[in-house]
């Protein structure tokens, strides 16, 4: 049968592959001329497979000086087959096409180097058939999975950094002119710090988030401790408590909270919603700090008992300095908790001055506010929580793994 | 030996106990204030015809006004009194408004006479009802006397003292079920149910298959790996407002760059408005299929932003897997595939199952993603939205009580199935 060949898959995977940075580049290509460049797959559906084919014939002489001449090979074949001119742009943009072109080539070249990488042109057995599958998704894959994460915050930032008129004007072009000064450029962020009160609603959110993050640790570190260490009775009932009542969402709080709150004129206050939010996260943190101190040696524990130190002393001197890192995380896990919190903040707070960056960010949906404002307003909500993920990462990973479910 | 032995230990069990109650307390009130005390309330409001505005109490406003010169001893001033019950449905009962009359002036006339009367200096008006929207007006005739002085005797000085009764909604021990007819017997409740479990299912189901993809491309090691790991957890740690937004601009039908990519690419002929459509036609050999976009899409988001963690959860627990296992399946013959299929998926099942009834049970209760995303909207109303509609856009705070509560049943019971099932399993 043919398709159990070496050949038929380096025919294959070089049509996939050319095909799919094709689109890609093509898309860039619009993105960064912001002129509509149409879409021809014909060409590189032939030239894809003969590279693929070039690939696998050769693998025996495989060199640097190889590749390159490949590369250019297949890029002096694309141009031949849009006869000089692949996708009919003017003359000042045919540099950037020719870039584009080279790096169509070389993204199939590397990636036919991933996939077809040892295979023999021949007849191939189950097990070659499925590695050289496995291979080939995984490259496409992870390309996949990468882009469909990363094009929404690159959205985010692109529109932030536009201006109203370029947008209308159109809508394609993401292109950040590098030449205009700092000011036009970030206009919608200096707009939103000096007349949307971004500065405020910055730090009611931190100290929103922060003072839920020390109440949290304060009242469930001695929770957990007590749910892990001490015998009580009905612990079981407890445990199995905490995790229901953590699975209780907002929306079924809201209409009794919305009303009494309102009763007692809390509603529209931060003091209202540092009361609401370690409600939530206190049975979250309990449950996660349950499980790292009982996974602490009690030796240790009935050895200080013996010192004469009192349980109270225990855990200040001996459970949290052993578990700072998973106090450490479980602070982090809370404050994004605190910090991403909308619908709360969203029902409680009526005062712009006292809003928090969600609730502030929702004022600015309206079709009177630029979109550029509002793209804006969710890169300055974005960026500090990204800052602490990317710099703690390790520590919010096993945080997030440890009670992460909650969504 | 033994007694004294078995004494001291009792004590010292007793002390724990005592300890550990101590410890927890502090969670245990603030648990049962903020979470436990709302869902029992939420219970009672939503057997109760609450609307929004029951949550302002009926007030009696009270103006007091002056008219003529009170500095002129031979004229006649007059004091107003206007009162106005504020309420637009309840009746004020048991109404007394009391104020004092500074001694400088002499009271010639009070009107009305049959609830209004002097005692002394202080003026008390028993109006009994003022009913709902009603107001009137209480006036005094007075003039200056000799004992008048500038600074003290100003009448307005005293504010008038009022007290009265109210029936509220809210605490009254009225009841009935009519929140819960409305809810169910909507012709929209079937329709919210099925959107609902649409949006769950093929979001969960979603979320657990990509993460599961992600898992196995990331289990291989290859150069950058820790970094594509922090990337693609990105979605589920930026803010939800964040990143709903960000999809909608990108998905705009007149400005988004998705709409006039394709239509640039010459794939669609007009801008399709993606969160705002319910039914878009696909046509597959002929047949007309009327696919629900809205819904579409935002599973498409829920799947996005959650993927994430089921790729965590299953990364975790495939690193955790004993490498010889595979070792021995290669010698053994097996392919990539036959290893996926009875060495790995048998070891992830279990992880698997528990984050599908987790994650399960969090995508039902999903509010904010839709409620950005499209305002439950173009065939998107799931259960949770619902609660926000009938509460705060209809104001009917008891029907969105009422739905409330048929979230927490289906949450109980997905929590008591999952109870039973994460026992077997361990997490």
């Amino acid at each position: 049968m043919f398709w159990k060949y070496g050949l038929f898959f380096s025919i294959l995977s070089g049509g996939i592959w050319g095909v799919f940075w094709q689109i890609f580049f093509t898309v860039v290509g619009i993105l960064t001329l912001g002129t509509p460049l149409s879409l021809e797959l014909s060409q590189i559906m032939i030239i894809g497979p003969l590279a693929g084919i070039l690939y696998i014939k050769s693998q025996k002489i495989l060199s640097i000086k190889f590749h390159l001449t490949a590369i250019i090979i297949i890029t002096f074949l694309i141009f031949i087959s849009h006869l000089g001119n692949p996708y009919q742009v003017e003359d000042e943009n045919r540099l950037i096409i020719f870039m584009l072109i080279l790096l169509t080539s070389f993204f199939v070249w590397v990636s036919l180097n991933h996939s077809l990488y040892n295979l023999s042109p021949g007849k191939l057995s189950k097990h070659d058939i499925e590695s050289f599958f496995i291979k080939f998704m995984w490259g496409i894959g992870l390309i996949i999975l990468i882009l469909i994460t990363l094009i929404p915050f690159y959205i985010m930032i692109m529109t932030s950094l536009k201006n109203q008129q370029s947008l209308i004007l159109n809508p394609l072009d993401l292109s950040v002119n590098l030449n205009t000064d700092f000011k036009t450029l970030f206009n919608s962020y200096i707009e939103l710090f000096t007349n949307f009160n971004f500065h405020l609603f910055l730090i009611n959110s931190f100290i929103v988030s922060c003072t839920t993050v020390i109440i949290t640790l304060f009242f469930s570190i001695p929770g957990a401790y007590a749910l892990a260490r001490l015998r009580i009775p009905n612990k079981k009932i407890f445990s199995g408590t905490v995790i229901l009542i953590y699975l209780i969402p907002s929306i079924v709080l809201i209409i009794p909270l919305y009303a009494i709150f309102s009763y007692i004129g809390l509603r529209n206050s931060l003091f209202g919603l540092i009361l609401v939010y370690p409600a939530t996260t206190i049975p979250v943190a309990l449950y996660m700090l349950r499980g790292y101190f009982s996974a602490l040696s009690s030796e240790i524990d009935d050895a200080a008992l013996m010192d004469g130190l009192s349980r109270i002393q225990i855990i200040l001197k001996i459970a949290i300095p052993l578990s700072k890192p998973a106090i450490v995380s479980v602070g982090l896990y809370v404050f994004m908790i605190a910090w991403n919190e909308f619908l709360i903040a969203f029902m409680f707070l009526d005062d712009p001055n006292i809003f928090t960056l969600s609730r502030g960010i929702m004022s600015l949906n309206s079709s009177e506010i630029p979109q550029q404002h509002l793209m804006a307003g969710a890169v300055i909500a974005t960026i500090p929580v990204m800052m602490i993920f990317l710099y703690l990462e390790k520590f919010l990973i096993s945080g997030l793994s440890a009670g992460g479910v909650k969504g | 030996m033994t007694n004294i032995k078995k004494k001291n230990k009792n004590t010292l069990l007793e002390k724990e106990k005592k300890l550990g109650l101590i410890l927890l307390l502090p969670t245990i009130l603030i648990v049962l204030s903020v979470v436990i005390f709302p869902l029992l309330a939420n219970f009672w409001i939503s057997f109760k015809p609450v609307s929004l505005g029951d949550l302002r109490p009926p007030k009696l406003i009270v103006k007091e006004r002056i008219k003529g010169k009170i500095s002129d001893k031979n004229q006649i001033a007059e004091i107003q009194y206007r009162y106005r019950n504020s309420s637009i449905k309840y009746d004020l009962e048991n109404v007394i408004i009391k104020d004092i009359i500074p001694n400088g002036f002499t009271v010639k006339d009070l009107q009305p006479t049959q609830f209004c009367r002097l005692k002394l200096k202080e003026l008390i008006c028993n109006l009994n009802n003022v009913s709902s929207r009603s107001s009137g007006k209480i006036i005094l005739k007075v003039h200056k006397n000799d004992q008048w002085q500038k600074e003290l005797d100003n009448p307005k000085k005293t504010k008038p003292l009022v007290t009265f009764s109210s029936k509220n909604v809210l605490t009254s021990f009225e009841f009935n079920t009519e929140n819960f007819e409305k809810v169910f017997s909507a012709s929209e409740f079937f329709e919210v149910l099925k959107v609902s479990f649409y949006y769950t299912i093929f979001g969960t189901a979603g979320a657990l298959l990509v993460g599961l993809l992600a898992a196995q491309i990331l289990q291989k090691s290859f150069r950058g790996r820790s970094i594509v790991r922090g990337l693609l957890l990105f979605p589920y740690v930026s803010p939800v407002i964040a990143v709903a937004f960000a999809w909608v601009i990108l998905f705009d039908p007149f400005s988004g760059i998705v709409n006039s990519m394709l239509v640039q690419m010459n794939v669609i002929d007009k801008p399709i408005n993606f969160f705002g459509q319910k039914y878009t036609d696909i046509i597959i050999f002929g047949y007309v299929f009327k696919f629900p976009l809205a819904l579409s899409m935002v599973i498409a988001f829920e799947i996005w932003r959650y993927f994430p963690l089921s790729f965590l959860f299953i990364l975790a627990r495939m690193q955790s897997f004993p490498e010889e296992i595979y070792d021995a399946a290669k010698i053994d013959g097996a392919s990539p595939f036959q290893q996926f299929y009875y060495i790995s998926l048998p070891f992830l099942i279990g992880i698997m199952s528990i984050l599908f009834l987790l994650r399960f049970i969090w995508t039902f209760n999903k509010f904010d993603d839709i409620f950005l995303l499209t305002g439950g909207n173009a065939g998107t109303r799931t259960f949770t939205v619902n609660v926000y509609e009938q509460a705060f856009a209809i104001s009917n705070l008891g029907a969105g009580a009422a739905v409330a509560v048929v979230i927490f049943i289906f949450l109980l019971t997905f929590s008591l199935l999952f109870m039973r099932y994460s026992k077997k399993e361990t997490f």
